[in-house]
């Protein structure tokens, strides 16, 4: 049977790369800090859990992620979708150009990109040196390490993940649906709104979704760009992981990080499936 | 459809906002001056700055033979993950399958990080083997994930491509690898190729899977550019900035030109 003889390296790979690393979380999670390395007794203990419950820092720093996540999202939407509709208007031989456009930024290096916004933010940095310049203010604005600078940094990383499902959506749009709906009089607000926007909502929330589900675990741009007081879930875990060595802590709260995941991926996974 | 004036400016700012920051990156890369972002004239020395930083380019160097294995690998092993869900039929335990490699897809990074190195710690402690960690265990990781990223893209092409012509070619007597071999391997070789570019930019640009599963012998060029970034910028970042957006866009722009290819 040559099928067998195919499947079993793919399921190994599979079992040992995806599917054992998750159980071992359940493991680690369970098991108990100790001296030494790797710094962990095995065991059966709900410590960690139990301080995810009793220390409110964690249930914030979830709770940091999640809203971060959110608003991220939301406002890439807010972009992604003019912008989507301006993509899918322009000549069809534009398309690929346009879609390169979009893409490359992406290609460039993720840290790059936010070494770019650490230069422009900072004190010194460009944007105070034209303010200054242009006699606008005195001293430095505190633009880096800030909210704001998190929250630019975040949609700038994430915005083309958001705009690339409503796109697709758009162009594949029948137009003899939006041809009959003119035909009969609408008007092209009209249109829009009975005929483009609600064939085109599951799009919109995939790309919600697209964008919400990695940030919320993101890691890097808090952590670069954002104030010392946005301890988001990713950078918890990072310094119960790093600086703290618990690693079963750090287990716990991926998993616990997992559980609010879940109903998004499920809906993400749903949305895939109907498209 | 005709884009109205708000949809317009709408698209072109979120352009503008994409692409000034990188803009300005490559720019101020060719300045004098000290202080990043700062016009002090045109001038190559931050390239020749680069270029006398040994360990960055080590780190370099180094990223760049991890991206090329774990890409190959990820083809190698998210290819015949797609070529199975796309052509087996019905085996055992399929479900199960396709859950597991698009799990990578939708895991947070923090997540795949520590459960991979979990396992790396696990298995050395049990079979000994991989004696440590680095650069072979951040290959391992990228491969991973990688391999959804190309599993995705395979799978795609996969169910475009017409099944008729394989059969035919059996018909014909071709055996099943004949047939694979002359007739699907040419049709998916450009999503192939497709995806072992993502999967070798998704490997060059991961800070945070690298940093859980290295030790202390595996400083990648992102975990060498995030400790660096963590004490300001410097104007040799610019410079790196610069090659890169030069190497990746033609490398997309080549991407394109054979997706462009397989599609016509």
């Amino acid at each position: 049977m040559p099928r067998g003889i195919l499947l079993a390296p793919l399921w190994t790979w599979l079992l040992l790369l995806v599917a054992a690393p998750l159980l071992i979380l359940v493991v680690m999670a369970l098991a108990t800090p100790a001296d030494g390395v790797p710094p962990f007794m095995l065991g059966w203990r709900f410590a960690a859990f139990a301080m995810l419950v009793e220390d409110f820092y964690y249930a914030d720093a979830l709770v940091a992620a999640l809203r971060l996540a959110a608003t991220t999202a939301g406002l890439c939407l807010l972009i992604a979708y003019p912008m989507a509709l301006g993509m899918a208007g322009v000549r069809p031989a534009w398309r690929l150009p346009m879609l390169a456009l979009l893409m490359l930024p992406f290609w460039t290096g993720f840290l790059l990109r936010i070494g770019a916004w650490i230069g422009l933010l900072r004190d010194e940095g460009l944007i105070n040196h034209l303010l200054r310049g242009l006699g606008i203010t005195d001293a430095p604005l505190a633009l880096l390490y800030t909210e704001g600078a998190m929250l630019v940094g975040m949609v700038h990383a994430y915005l083309p993940f958001a705009v690339l499902p409503i796109f697709t959506a758009l162009i594949r749009l029948d137009p003899a649906l939006l041809e009959a709906a003119a035909d009969l009089g609408a008007r092209p607000a009209r249109v829009f709104f009975s005929v483009t926007l609600p064939l085109t909502l599951p799009a919109a929330a995939a790309g919600f979704l697209l964008v919400f589900i990695p940030a919320a675990g993101e890691f890097v741009i808090p952590e670069l760009l954002g104030p010392p007081e946005a301890q988001v879930i990713g950078r918890v875990l990072w310094q119960e992981f790093f600086q703290n060595r618990d690693w079963p802590l750090a287990a716990a709260l991926a998993l616990a990080l997992l559980a609010l995941l879940i109903l998004p991926i499920r809906w993400f996974q749903r949305l895939g499936a109907g498209a | 459809m005709k884009p109205g004036g708000v949809v317009r400016a709408v698209m072109l700012a979120g352009f503008l906002f994409l692409w000034l920051p990188i803009l300005l990156l490559v720019g101020f890369a060719f300045s004098a001056d000290r202080i990043p972002f700062q016009w002090g004239g045109f001038s190559l020395r931050w390239f020749g700055v680069l270029a006398a930083n040994e360990r960055l380019l080590e780190a370099v160097w180094l990223s760049l033979r991890i991206a090329a294995a774990s890409a190959t690998l990820a083809v190698l092993a998210g290819g015949g993950i797609a070529f199975a869900l796309a052509r087996f039929g019905p085996f055992r335990g399929r479900a199960l399958f396709g859950a597991l490699i698009g799990a990578p897809l939708v895991l947070p990074e923090v997540v795949i990080g520590l459960s991979l190195l979990l396992l790396f710690v696990a298995l050395e402690g049990v079979i000994g083997w991989p004696a440590g960690r680095g650069a072979f265990t951040i290959l391992l990781a990228h491969a991973s994930f990688g391999a959804a990223y190309v599993a995705v893209v395979v799978q795609a092409r996969l169910a475009e491509a017409e099944r008729s012509l394989e059969e035919a070619a059996m018909d014909l007597g071709a055996t099943p690898l004949v047939a694979f071999w002359t007739i699907t391997l040419p049709l998916i070789a450009p999503a192939l190729l497709a995806g072992w570019l993502l999967a070798f930019t998704l490997s060059l640009d991961d800070v945070v899977v690298a940093s859980f599963v290295s030790g202390p012998a595996g400083t990648t060029l992102p975990i060498a550019l995030f400790s660096m970034l963590r004490l300001g910028v410097t104007p040799e970042v610019n410079a790196l900035g610069a090659l890169v957006v030069l190497v990746v866009g033609s490398m997309l722009a080549l991407a394109l030109w054979l997706f462009g290819r397989g599609r016509a």
